[in-house]
């Protein structure tokens, strides 16, 4: 079967190069531009892994996890931060909104396979 | 395949890069201007942490430190600890413009001088130390990593010799833990995959069915491991749960110390600052671990699939980015120009058949045709609407410009826009770049005074340059002024008769002083600064205005300040033109040059020396010129009065009248590059094709007036923009 994950990024340079890596390890790939389209592509399909970049306009990277985390059909998809920031303050902010685990950029394409294994059922 | 993608994406950077280098800069102009808003800041902190992000992938390793720099300082105007006030502002805005530099750089491969930015660096650095508050030098926070997008490596088997150790493992998960969307039994599946696993499952805490919270959390484990990794490898499959399970790792023997292990234990009791690089130390190794071990029989790996299957699966389920916009390729914008260049004259060809062949105004046939006409000449505007461009980041250059020569001449400027969004011919935009740049170098190193010299005259010690941009009758003007000292008339005056360009006795009226600065080699800087005279003078300006088929205009108030104008064509495609005819031949003669057209009457003639004529126009006399006899067309001069004058306008301002046989109408036509398709011909601007077929000459009016036609570059290329 395979995996779907939808990416969450603002930037269109790691949009692609996320698309790339996933798609080479066999995943299909959803892409939103921030949280809100984020939010609107969870109306019509059903991601195995969110990835989510936190620095984002319109809804950041938190409030895309707490939105997720209060609707009960996504409660239990995991989803990954992706960022540059890895000092411990936003780990646990993500932590507090529901985030299930972190990767931080520049992410190698074997870590971030890695990670969304370690997560996706 | 992957360096082609990679490439891609590398291309796609740097175009985003130009995108978020303009968001910031708009921003960052923004809150100098006060507008610091939460969002504006936000949106300046996200360009350049955007930046930042794809530059280190890219390895962009002097992109990436100078990017951290910036983006440390404006994450302390994003959280309150530093006010924008114009004093951060400053360095933050010549930062901005480092970083456009070292963008450009990165792009084109090349490193730039560390010391060329250095005390910016400093500066930007000096902003984060305010009260104390000491940002612990983090020294960039992670390790820039090149991607490499191959296939997975089959993992080089470690040594036979690594001793095995004996792991203790309990995990006792909380309700978080499951509220996370962590489950137990994915991280002990792959704490087993490390090798040889002994797994416990205690129950005894799970409840009566009726007790029983579903979100609750009853189940724990322990694990004897045998495995060849190391501590640190261990726990770190406990990396996302941490805090949500408790967690016991021992180990029952001494494990030989590894590197990996000294610089995790360091970076354990150096503190939580450095632990992410720590944590970089110890994941090298085990990513391989999990790349050899990964593949479950479940999961697709890459050697399952092909890559072309994948690749056609994933659009279909992809969702599409809400985007407003797209990229072509300009050659095809430009072919797609041509084309409709093309049609145009077809319809116009067509349009000439069905008039000679007489068919009556109501056939189906004529409105069939008015039809078309009308949609060709909405596609004909709607494909010229491709090519237009704000002038947005053309004036978002020239912020940068200001910036440099206020601070090279020792001036308070600041400049205002005005227009931004106004659209014109990307051409246009390309080609009004320099003549733009040289005008604002002049406003802020001429016009514009020294803050003493300001405070003396009772204004402000900040100087203002406005630049602002407006569509008037089917043209953009673009007005650049200052509110300087404006034109020292008796200095320009006294110069221009020094250097012989005018008469010790001329009448000149104010105006006619200040067209003075257009005149080649002129120049009333007493000295020449390294800013505006290097030998470019406004006389070069107004000819690559001119060259667009612009007009520029100067007026100056003592004291109050200078004002520049220029008119310029929305495109270099089409022209508006009067169609006349000469000779047998068809001309054309742009709009834009013609005051009137008169019918020249007995007496209003009068020759001069052998063969050159005026014409009397309300008590003035105008050169007369004979446009078949100048051209070729006719060795002996036209009957005056059999024939209509045409009054036109040099762009230098002198009148002149064209003797022509009569005047066929006035009409829109393609601007076709006589040069590219034949060669460039004296007195001849550029040529069309008519609806008939033939093709018609556009009248170069200035090469025409002067008579000397010396000057054929710039004629060339004032129209010969499109093939």
């Amino acid at each position: 079967m395979t995996r779907t994950i939808l990416t969450v990024d603002d930037s269109r340079t790691m949009r692609d190069m996320l698309k790339m890596a996933l798609a080479e390890a066999g995943f299909n790939v959803l892409q939103a531009v921030d949280g809100v389209h984020g939010l609107e592509v969870l109306q019509t399909s059903t991601p195995d892994v969110i990835v989510t970049d936190i620095n984002m306009p319109k809804m950041d990277g938190f409030g895309l996890i707490e939105a997720v985390r209060k609707d009960s059909r996504y409660r239990r998809v995991p989803i990954l931060v992706l960022t540059t920031e890895s000092d411990a303050a936003k780990k646990t902010r993500a932590k507090e909104a529901g985030a299930t685990g972190w990767i931080v950029k520049p992410f190698e394409p074997t870590k971030l396979i890695a990670a969304i294994r370690r997560v996706a059922a | 395949m992957t360096v082609d993608t990679m490439a891609a994406i590398r291309q796609t950077f740097f175009q985003e890069c130009e995108e978020q280098l303009s968001e910031m800069e708009a921003g960052l102009l923004a809150m100098d201007e006060g507008n610091a808003d939460s969002e504006t800041v936000n949106a300046v902190f996200r360009a350049v942490h955007s930046i930042k992000g794809g530059a280190g992938a890219f390895k962009l390793t002097q992109l990436v430190q100078f990017a951290h720099t910036f983006e440390t300082a404006l994450d302390f105007v994003r959280s309150g600890k530093l006010q924008p006030t114009a004093e951060v502002m400053k360095p933050m805005l010549r930062a901005a413009d480092v970083l456009a530099d070292l963008v450009e750089a990165s792009r084109d491969g090349r490193d730039i001088d560390e010391a060329s930015y250095e005390t910016i660096a400093a500066d930007i650095k000096a902003l984060t130390l305010v009260d104390g508050a000491e940002e612990v030098e983090e020294a960039i926070d992670f390790q820039p990593t090149v991607i490499d997008f191959g296939m997975p490596e089959i993992a080089i088997p470690e040594p036979v010799a690594t001793p095995v150790h004996e792991y203790r493992v309990s995990f006792t998960p909380r309700p978080e833990l499951y509220a996370n969307a962590n489950e137990s039994v994915l991280v002990i599946r792959e704490l087993s995959r490390l090798g040889d696993a002994e797994i416990t499952c205690d129950a005894s805490a799970v409840p009566d069915l009726a007790a029983l919270d579903p979100n609750g959390a009853y189940l724990s484990w322990s694990i004897k491991l045998s495995s060849e990794v190391s501590i640190e490898a261990v726990r770190e499959v406990f990396e996302f749960v941490e805090g949500e399970a408790e967690i016991g790792i021992e180990s029952n023997d001494q494990p030989q110390v590894s590197d990996a292990d000294i610089a995790a234990l360091l970076a354990q009791a150096l503190g939580s600052a450095s632990a992410p690089e720590a944590d970089a130390t110890v994941d090298a190794p085990r990513v391989e671990e999990t790349a050899r071990l990964a593949p479950a029989p479940t999961e697709p790996t890459p050697s399952e699939t092909p890559p072309q299957m994948q690749m056609a699966e994933v659009p279909k389920a992809a969702a599409v980015p809400t985007q407003t916009t797209i990229r072509v390729e300009f050659d095809r914008v430009d072919r797609l120009i041509n084309l409709v260049g093309e049609l145009v004259i077809n319809q116009a060809m067509l349009s000439q058949r069905v008039v000679e062949a007489n068919l009556a105004a109501s056939s189906s046939v004529i409105i069939g045709l008015e039809e078309l006409e009308q949609l060709t000449r909405e596609i004909q505007e709607s494909v010229m609407a491709i090519r237009a461009q704000p002038v947005k980041p053309l004036f978002q250059r020239m912020s940068r410009i200001v910036r440099e020569v206020a601070d090279a001449t020792g001036k308070q400027v600041r400049l205002k826009t005005e227009g931004e969004a106004t659209e014109v011919d990307k051409t246009v935009v390309e080609r009004l770049a320099e003549p733009l740049t040289h005008m604002i170098r002049n406003a802020v190193d001429h016009g514009i005074e020294s803050p003493e010299e300001r405070i003396a005259a009772g204004k402000s010690p900040e100087g203002t340059v406005r630049l602002s941009a407006a569509h008037r009758s089917g043209r953009i003007v673009i007005e650049i002024s200052d509110d300087g000292a404006g034109i020292n008339r008796q200095k320009v005056r006294a110069s221009a008769i020094k250097k012989g360009l005018i008469s010790a006795d001329a009448q000149l009226s104010e105006s006619d002083i200040d067209n003075l600065l257009f005149l080649p080699g002129f120049s009333t800087a007493s000295t020449i600064s390294s800013i505006s005279g290097r030998g470019v003078g406004m006389d070069v300006v107004k000819r690559s205005i001119l060259a667009l088929g612009g007009r520029i205009s100067i007026s100056s108030r003592p004291g109050q300040g200078s004002t520049f104008s220029m008119s310029l064509p929305l495109t270099l495609a089409v022209l508006d033109g009067m169609a006349v005819s000469v000779a047998g031949q068809t001309l054309v003669v742009p709009l834009t040059a013609i005051v009137e057209t008169l019918k020249p009457k007995k007496g209003e003639i009068h020759g001069i020396g052998a063969d050159s004529r005026v014409m009397a126009i309300r008590n003035t006399f105008v050169p007369l010129i004979d446009v078949g006899t100048q051209l070729g067309f006719r060795d002996t001069p036209a009957d005056p009065e059999h024939s209509v004058a045409i009054l036109v306008e040099t762009d230098g301002g002198a009148r002149n009248a064209l003797l022509v046989d009569s005047i066929q109408d006035q009409r829109q036509v393609v601007i076709k590059s006589l040069e590219a398709n034949y060669g460039s011909v004296a007195g001849i601007a550029a040529a069309t094709i008519l609806g008939d077929g033939r093709v018609a000459l556009i009248l170069d009016v200035d090469a025409l007036v002067t008579g000397s036609f010396e000057d054929q570059l710039t004629a060339a290329a004032r129209y010969g923009t499109e093939g």
